[in-house]
């Protein structure tokens, strides 16, 4: 806390001042958007009209979250290597976007990924599943990043204090809500854009300092950073957390497994490939992604080992255990150290985009569930499809507000929660019940609707049971409930079992079932996927 | 602004699909994304076991600090890279072409006026 706490007074006020700057231009930015949106397509897909490039910024804003550039940084600053495994595993993931989902998706969904899941399917069942799972799956990853929003405050801003930390969750909760609410998908996605252009900035300035220290050769800062870790070479190698015994190895199997899995079933990543018009600037907008992703983490290599090398494993631990001050850290030293002037100014303006970060990643995750509650549940499901598109587009106004209110109540119980295990919970949740939905859905003919409802409640149910049933929860020193210990599943990450679970799933249900899949329903899905014809 | 959907009855999509054409663009979508998906996939799971079982090969120096370890993950982003531009091009002369032609065949041209925003 030291490092931290001696500047705080330094650039509290310019932190508060940039933080400031950025919600006010984006809340202007947000009620322009408002004034542009006028019906449903507008709100739920931005009238997809934005461009391959655009989008593609916009999904690097929506994917880079505070997890990306905080604890990535953070776990190669404290773990060497193994802290690096994670973006690969991030990167990787793209490819199945690319290749099998991305366009395919754009071509015969409309606004949710329950659109696609149900196209050839009994509305019902299929659209009730799709929507829990994918309000289950957000609801997890915002909650990881509003516990990461309320510790980071704390760290960064100086203040300490539960009182702080919950007024920190109850103001992010408010603007993303106020985001949505008024600008719909084209206010969050421009939102995502001024973040995403703020953190690559951010990071390259403080990439580019890091290597000039050591003149641009990559192996000198490694060696400075293994000699400051003090583990010497193992720090750059495999092994410091997951190789320690048999079961941390396959944990990390199973984190890795889940990570590339993951991403091509996040719904409030697929919602994005709504926003552009056609299904070539669907890819258009991946390749770009990738690309900037992809370079970002290249980037994240040389914070975490800068930070390993120039502030210091001791100082990192002792602001943040888990390091997740490590990027806030180094830009200080960077900056010409704790307390001169261009110390405070840098903190400052790398606290500023980390709380950007949050605030739009955020954002992006309650417009996703918002429109899945009102276009799947409310509007297919409750209302049996007779329901206007302004009334449609007012529910999810109002759900917002509600799933923002959930979202505030349970971060602030689950402020103790780590908030990296939360969000490879949601990765594994959204492989195991919605990956294998959506490829059996978009490419195998036999596919229906009892296959759909297995595939994603076996995987949706197993992989939060194992959860439940893991160290992450019982028995363990940082679980959540660190004092009982009900766990019997050794593992923290339950992708290993619950991803096969899920294919299985949809594939026993389809084989099991007197049901046969309509051939009609299937060519116009496959007829609409590959050439676009018909597509909204 | 929505484009209204273009409306193709059942038994005019299943006589698309069923089309020689259709065929050509199915296959070539699917001989190149199938086979790459499981390549790419199985290449990034033999880093992540190496990591995991194999840390002596990992630790070995390669140039300076750089090991094995370090060269193999740089190695992904390469190939992650490479994949990508290479299904970009791929699609360019062999998917896109098709997807239009089948379009244009059915005498309906989608999203026309909005291919500029690309």
């Amino acid at each position: 806390m030291n490092l931290i706490a001696s500047s705080a007074t330094d650039h509290r006020g310019l932190t508060m001042t940039l933080f400031g700057l950025f919600v006010l231009a984006t809340l202007g930015i947000t009620v322009w958007a408002g004034r542009q949106t006028k019906d449903a397509a507008d709100f739920y897909a931005g009238g997809r009209a934005f461009s391959g490039f655009q989008n593609g910024l916009a999904i690097s804003g929506d994917y880079m979250s505070a997890a990306s550039f905080l604890g990535i940084a953070g776990a190669i600053a404290l773990f060497g290597y193994d802290g690096f495994l994670y973006s690969i595993g991030f990167l990787v993931a793209w490819l199945v976007a690319l290749l099998l989902v991305a366009e395919p998706l754009r071509n015969s969904g409309r606004y949710t990924m329950a659109d696609v899941l149900a196209f050839r399917m009994r509305q019902r069942p299929v659209r009730t599943a799709a929507g829990i799972s994918t309000i289950v799956v957000s609801i997890f990853y915002l909650l990881a990043q509003m516990v990461g929003a309320g510790s980071l405050v704390a760290l960064l801003l100086g203040v300490s204090g539960d009182a702080a930390k919950r007024w920190t969750i109850v103001a992010v909760g408010a603007l993303m809500v106020l985001y949505v609410a008024i600008g719909g998908m084209k206010g969050t996605t421009w939102v995502q854009i001024v973040k995403a252009v703020l953190l690559i900035a951010g990071t390259a300035l403080m990439t580019v300092l890091v290597l000039a220290k050591y003149h641009f050769n990559l192996s000198a800062l490694l060696g400075a950073a293994a000699d400051a870790s003090g583990k010497a070479n193992a720090f750059l190698e495999p092994g410091l957390k997951y190789g320690v015994t048999g079961t941390s190895k396959l944990d990390f199997l199973s984190l890795g497994l889940a990570l590339v899995l993951g991403t091509a079933g996040l719904p409030h990543i697929l919602v994005r490939f709504y926003t552009v018009p056609t299904a070539k600037a669907a890819r258009k907008s991946v390749l770009w992604a990738i690309g900037i992703i992809g370079g970002f983490y290249l980037m994240t290599l040389a914070l975490g080992f800068g930070a390993a090398a120039l502030v210091g494993p001791k100082a990192i631990k002792a602001a943040n255990a888990a390091g997740n001050t490590a990027a806030p850290q180094l830009a200080e030293q960077l900056g010409g150290g704790a307390g001169t002037t261009g110390g405070a100014v840098l903190l400052a303006v790398i606290s500023a985009v980390a709380f950007a970060t949050i605030l739009a990643v955020v954002a992006g995750l309650t417009l996703a569930s918002s429109a899945s509650f009102a276009h799947d549940l409310y509007a297919n499901v409750i209302r049996r499809g007779r329901v206007s598109e302004r009334e449609e587009v007012r529910v999810a106004k109002w759900a917002a507000a509600g799933i923002g209110a959930v979202a505030i109540v349970l971060s602030l119980f689950a402020d103790k929660l780590n908030a990296a295990a939360l969000v490879a919970l949601a990765f594994a949740v959204a492989a195991s019940a919605n990956l294998p939905t959506l490829l059996y859905s978009l490419f195998w003919k036999r596919f229906n609707t009892t296959g759909a409802v297995s595939s994603v409640y076996a995987g949706l149910i197993c992989s939060v049971a194992l959860v439940i049933f893991s160290p992450v929860v019982s028995g363990a020193k940082n679980s959540l409930f660190p004092h009982s210990d009900f766990h019997w599943f050794p593992l923290e990450n339950p992708g290993l079992v619950s991803i096969p679970v899920g294919f299985l799933a949809g594939w026993a249900g389809t084989v099991l079932s007197r049901r046969r899949a309509d051939p009609a329903k299937y060519a116009e899905l496959e007829v609409r996927s590959l050439t676009g014809l018909g597509a909204h | 602004m929505e484009s209204p959907p273009i409306t193709t009855t059942p038994s005019e999509t299943q006589l698309i699909e069923e089309s020689a054409e259709f065929r050509n663009l199915r296959r070539s979508f699917r001989n190149f994304a199938f086979p790459v998906t499981i390549g790419f996939v199985l290449w990034y799971l033999l880093y992540v076991l190496l990591s995991g079982y194999a840390p002596a090969l990992m630790g070995t120096r390669v140039v300076g600090h750089i090991n094995v370890a370090l060269a193999l993950g740089l190695m992904q982003f390469v190939t992650t890279f490479a994949i990508a531009a290479w299904y970009a091009r791929y699609a360019d002369r062999r998917i896109d072409p098709r997807a239009s032609a089948i379009r244009e065949a059915r005498g309906a041209v989608v999203h026309a006026p909005r291919e500029a925003a690309e």
